[in-house]
């Protein structure tokens, strides 16, 4: 019967969620029940290096930084859309090549605009 | 509890008898996984011991862990500064029981050959309680796998219920040694009494 069939793949299942789940639950078991609890400041402490943590983790980041971000975006996309467009370049119809170069222009654009609001000088 | 000269008798009739407590320290004495630091040149020769010419791994003990969470014995290798000391304690602190310290050369022993200078700590046995002391400058591997063994047969011979069961199955003995602090010429406390007495000299 179709119903027995799939019986057999429930009960494998199960017997696969057993396989996975037990030793995790032994482990749990073993931890509550028979593990020498011994906690303290240093244990409980976050960091494992040895030193103490200083300061905040919620400090702030200045907000000029997207425009970094996006200048670094602007360098990665086009790495990443040169390299194939370079490999299948002679195979290419003209289509996919002005798409491409309107693409890229796009990319130089945000880029000549980055560069006349003075962000690729350094101060 | 069973005779050895029973054990014996069975074991060449080929039946083999063991208890609870020996299997459970053979399994513990044969997984001891140290804790990944070196303070100095001795730990180039804890290094060397792990490697293959060696085989550390022969003995259960080359899983050196990353975190101090996950070891079971501290192999304090190399000259252990004042300013590192508090650092050594503190990753002691973090290791959970049962946790094992060996001394690994004469500077962890006793600061070697800079026991004079003025930022070497004179033995880290002045903060923590050290298992098995390695002397030598540096010890070479084969005095690492024997300080290895020694700690093994420490284990395999420790009891599980009476005074001198192991740590992590007596609630009475301190899970965190304090740590000294940086002071103003030395650590503070420049020892901990309960681990470390000054030895009395006697002078006839």
């Amino acid at each position: 019967m179709q119903t027995n069939t799939y019986l057999v793949l429930v009960l494998l299942m199960l017997a696969a969620v057993g396989f996975a789940a037990a030793p995790l639950a032994m482990a749990w078991a073993w931890a509550k029940f028979y593990s020498p609890q011994k906690p303290g400041k240093d244990k409980n402490a976050i960091y494992e290096c040895g030193l103490e943590s200083k300061g905040d983790a919620w400090i702030h980041f200045r907000s000029e930084y997207y425009l970094y971000g996006i200048i670094f975006l602007v360098f990665d996309v086009e790495t990443i859309f040169l390299l194939p467009f370079a490999v299948s370049f002679a195979g290419l119809p003209v289509g996919a090549f002005v798409a491409m170069i309107v693409f890229l222009l796009l990319l130089v654009e945000g880029l000549v605009w980055a560069w006349r609001k003075g962000m690729l000088t350094w101060n | 509890m069973i005779e050895a000269g029973l054990k014996n008798e069975l074991q060449k009739q080929g039946v083999y008898v063991t208890t609870l407590e020996d299997l459970y320290n053979w399994g513990r004495a044969n997984s001891v996984w140290p804790l990944t630091f070196g303070l100095a040149c001795c730990a180039i020769e804890m290094i060397a011991a792990s490697m293959s010419r060696y085989d550390l791994a022969r003995f259960g003990a080359e899983v050196f862990r990353p975190s101090p969470r996950q070891a079971d014995l501290m192999i304090v290798a190399g000259t252990v500064t004042k300013k590192m000391a508090p650092l050594v304690v503190r990753l002691y602190n973090q290791m959970p029981e049962a946790k094992y310290v060996i001394a690994m050369g004469a500077c962890a022993i006793s600061g070697g050959p800079f026991k004079q200078g003025y930022n070497v700590l004179k033995g880290i046995d002045r903060y923590l309680p050290v298992d098995v002391s390695i002397p030598g400058c540096p010890p070479r591997p084969e005095a690492l796998i024997h300080a290895i063994m020694t700690l093994q047969e420490k284990i395999l011979n420790q009891k599980l219920t009476g005074p001198d069961r192991p740590r992590h199955l007596n609630a009475d003995v301190p899970g965190e040694f304090p740590v000294p602090a940086y002071g103003e010429h030395d650590l503070e406390p420049s020892k901990n009494p309960e681990v470390w007495q000054p030895p009395i000299m006697t002078r006839k």
